[in-house]
C-alpha cells in the first residue's frame, strides 16, 4: 500500500515511565490531507521523530509505501519522504537558494554538480512556496514566517511522493497560513500523500479528508471532521469547555473554546 | 570574475538578485597572500635575505649559505606552520559543521589535550621517534574523542551537541592536569622543551615533520572535504539532516574522528597551538564562503597564511628570542573569540 501506514507504533523515552506512543495505528494516503491532531504532549512530533527514525520503536511497525522503514537507506526514504520539522535553527546561516538546493541533498553524490533536473526542482519549490522574495537574504534574516516557507520550499525541492510537515503554520499570519494550507491540499489533489501535525483545528476540518486525534500517547479518536469535531471528545481531550459550531462559508465543524465561569465576582 | 561566475550554485537567469556564497574572490586574495607570506617567511629571520635571492635559493641556486639557510632551515619551518594552520581550521570547520556550534574547535573540545597527553606519555616513555609520538597523538586523541562522546551520551541520554562541547572543556581540563603531573617530576632542561612544545612551536621543523603532517592533512582533510555536502545537512540540526537523508549518528562520529586526527597530527608535529580552529572557519564564512566544501578550501588558504604569519611574529618580535607559536595565535584568537561572543549574544 502506498502512502504511510502506521501499525501499533510504541515509543517510550528512556527517562519516562509512560510511553510516548501506545498502540497508534492509522494510513495516511496518496491523494489525502492526513491531520495528526491533539494537546501538548500528547505525541505528535513523537511521531515525526520515530518516522525519522531518532527514536526506536518499542513495539509496532512503520512503513512507506509498502517499504519497513527499518529495512529502507536512510537517502532512499528522503527520496520517498520529505519532513519538515517542528524546530530548526539556522545556526550556521545559509543564502536562501543555496538552502532550498540542500533539499536536493537525497539525489546528488558526494561530488556530483548541480543537474538541470535539481535546479528546475529549486525554482519549482521555491515558486510553490511562495518564497520568491526571500532569495535576496541569508537564512538569518528571514521573519518567522518567511522562515517556514524557506522550510516548505526545501521539503518540496525534495520532489517525494510524500510530505510530512510539523506545525508548519506556526509562525504564519492568516494569509500565509491559508496559504499553506491551499499548498497542501494542492500537494494531495495531485495524488500526494500529505500527513499534518497541526493546532489549527478548525483549519485542519476544512482541509483535511482524514483526522487521527491523539491524546497521551494514544489515538482518541480518528476519521472524517465530523467524526473527530465532536465537542464531547474534544472536551474530554483538551480539558477545556467548548461548543462545536458550524463554519458558515463550507459547512464544516468549527470549534469555539468557551471561558470559563468565574465563580467569585469582584 | 564576475559575482555570478563566481559561485558554484545554479545558475539561473529566472531569479536574479538571489545571493549566493561567493568564495572565490577570498580564496584567490588567500592564495596570493599566503605565497607573500611564505615568501617572507623564508627571507626574514635572524640573518635576513633578499627576495630575489630567496627565490634563486629554493631552485638551489646561489650562495651555498643562503640555500642552506632556505632550503634547510625555514623551508620546513614555513611548510610545517602552514600545514598546521591548514589542518587545524580544517578540523575546527568540521567540527563547527557537525556540533551546530561556531565556536567549537579541537583545543575546546579537549581533542588536543588528548593528543597532547599522548605525545608527552610516549616522550616520558622514551618513544621519542616522531612517527611515535604521532601515534601516540592519535591514539591520545581518539581516547579523547570516545571518552567526550560517551560522557555527552550517557549525561545527554543521546548524542547532545551542546553536551558534547560541556563533556570535551571538561576532558581538556584533565588532560592538562595529567600533562601537568607528567611533567612535574621532569629534569629542568627537558621540562623547558616539554613546556615549549605544549605552547605549539615549529622552530625545529625537519623535512621528515613536513612529510608526515602533509600525509595526514591530505587523508584526513581530504575525507572531510568529501564528507562535506554531509556536512552541510548536519549542520542544519539532527531531524532536519535526518530528512535529508543522512546518517545523522554514523557520519557525525566519523567525522568527529577524522577531525580529532587531523587535530591531533598537528599537535604531534608542533604542539598546542589554540584558537586557529575557531578563528579561521568563521572568518572563511565571513568572507562568503558558506557551504562547507568551499568553507574548508578557504579555511585551509587562510589557516595557513594565519600561522606562517604567526611564525613570522613568534620570530621577530623579540628577536633573538623566539615567541611560542601558541601564544601567538591565543593573542589574535581570544579577541575575536570574545567578539564573537557578543556578535552570538
Amino acid at each position: 500500500m502506498n502512502g504511510i501506514t502506521f501499525r501499533d507504533v510504541t515509543v517510550r523515552y528512556p527517562s519516562r515511565p509512560i510511553a510516548a506512543l501506545d498502540g497508534v495505528s492509522f494510513d495516511a494516503l496518496p491523494g489525502h490531507l492526513t491531520a495528526v491532531v491533539g494537546p501538548n504532549g500528547s505525541g505528535k512530533s513523537t511521531l515525526v521523530r520515530a518516522l525519522l527514525r531518532r527514536i526506536p520503536l518499542e513495539r509496532g511497525n512503520i512503513a512507506v509505501n509498502s517499504a519497513t522503514l527499518g529495512n529502507m537507506q536512510a537517502r532512499e526514504f528522503a527520496r520517498t519522504v520529505a519532513v519538515v520539522p517542528q524546530r530548526e535553527e539556522p545556526v550556521l546561516p545559509l543564502p536562501v537558494r543555496e538552502f532550498v538546493t540542500l533539499g536536493r541533498h537525497p539525489h546528488r553524490g558526494a561530488l556530483s554538480a548541480l543537474s538541470a533536473a535539481d535546479i528546475s526542482a529549486v525554482d519549482q519549490a521555491i515558486h510553490l512556496a511562495g518564497a520568491e522574495d526571500t532569495l535576496a537574504r541569508s537564512t538569518d534574516q528571514l521573519s518567522g514566517g518567511e522562515w517556514q516557507r524557506v522550510r516548505i520550499a526545501r521539503a518540496l525541492a525534495q520532489q517525494t511522493s510524500i510530505i510530512v510537515l510539523d506545525e508548519p503554520t506556526a509562525f504564519l499570519d492568516v494569509a500565509h497560513e491559508m496559504a499553506v494550507f491551499e499548498l497542501l491540499d494542492s500537494l494531495a489533489r495531485d495524488g500526494r500523500t500529505v500527513l499534518l501535525i497541526s493546532h489549527q483545528l478548525n483549519l485542519v476540518a476544512r482541509f483535511a479528508s482524514h483526522i487521527v486525534l491523539l491524546n497521551e500517547g494514544k489515538v482518541a479518536a480518528r476519521g472524517t471532521s465530523d467524526d473527530v469535531m465532536q465537542g464531547a471528545i474534544l472536551e474530554r481531550v483538551y480539558k477545556w469547555p467548548l461548543v462545536i459550531t458550524r463554519d458558515p462559508a463550507v459547512g464544516a465543524p468549527s470549534l469555539l473554546p468557551l471561558r470559563k465561569q468565574r465563580s467569585t465576582r469582584l | 570574475m564576475s559575482k555570478r561566475a563566481g559561485n558554484s550554485v545554479g545558475v539561473n537567469a529566472s531569479q536574479k538578485g538571489a545571493v549566493r556564497s561567493s568564495h572565490w574572490k577570498p580564496l584567490v586574495l588567500g592564495v596570493v597572500a599566503l605565497c607573500v607570506l611564505c615568501v617572507l617567511g623564508l627571507a626574514i629571520g635572524a640573518i635576513s635575505i633578499p627576495i630575489a635571492d630567496v627565490l634563486r635559493a629554493v631552485s638551489g641556486n646561489g650562495d651555498a649559505g643562503t640555500v642552506a639557510i632556505v632550503r634547510e632551515l625555514r623551508g620546513p619551518r614555513v611548510l610545517l606552520a602552514a600545514l598546521i594552520g591548514a589542518g587545524l581550521s580544517v578540523s575546527g570547520g568540521a567540527l563547527q559543521g557537525t556540533l551546530r556550534n561556531p565556536l567549537a574547535e579541537p583545543f575546546l573540545l579537549g581533542v588536543s589535550g588528548g593528543a597532547a597527553v599522548g605525545a608527552v606519555a610516549a616522550m616520558v616513555f622514551g618513544a621519542t621517534h616522531p612517527l611515535a609520538v604521532t601515534l601516540a597523538a592519535f591514539a591520545g586523541a581518539a581516547v579523547a574523542t570516545i571518552t567526550v562522546s560517551l560522557v555527552a551520551r550517557v549525561v545527554a541520554g543521546r548524542t547532545d551537541a551542546r553536551m558534547l562541547l560541556m563533556a570535551g572543556v571538561v576532558v581538556g581540563a584533565f588532560a592538562n592536569a595529567v600533562i601537568m603531573v607528567a611533567l612535574a617530576g621532569a629534569p629542568a632542561a627537558e621540562l623547558r622543551g616539554a613546556l615549549w612544545w605544549m605552547m605549539g612551536s615549529v622552530s625545529d621543523a625537519t623535512w621528515g615533520d613536513v612529510g608526515r603532517l602533509a600525509v595526514a592533512v591530505l587523508v584526513f582533510g581530504g575525507a572531510l572535504m568529501w564528507l562535506a555536502r554531509e556536512l552541510d545537512v548536519l549542520a542544519l540540526g539532527e531531524e532536519p539532516a535526518a530528512a535529508l537523508g543522512a546518517n545523522v549518528d554514523r557520519t557525525s562520529r566519523q567525522i568527529f574522528l577524522l577531525a580529532s586526527f587531523l587535530a591531533a597530527a598537528t599537535v604531534a608535529a608542533a604542539g598546542l597551538v589554540g584558537f586557529v580552529g575557531l578563528v579561521v572557519p568563521n572568518i572563511a564564512r565571513a568572507l562568503g564562503a558558506r557551504r562547507h566544501r568551499p568553507m574548508l578550501v578557504v579555511s585551509a588558504v587562510y589557516g595557513a597564511a594565519l600561522l606562517v604569519f604567526a611564525d613570522l611574529v613568534a620570530r621577530t618580535a623579540r628577536t633573538p628570542q623566539e615567541l611560542p607559536l601558541g601564544a601567538i595565535t591565543a593573542l589574535i584568537g581570544v579577541p575575536f573569540f570574545l567578539a564573537q561572543l557578543r556578535r552570538l549574544h
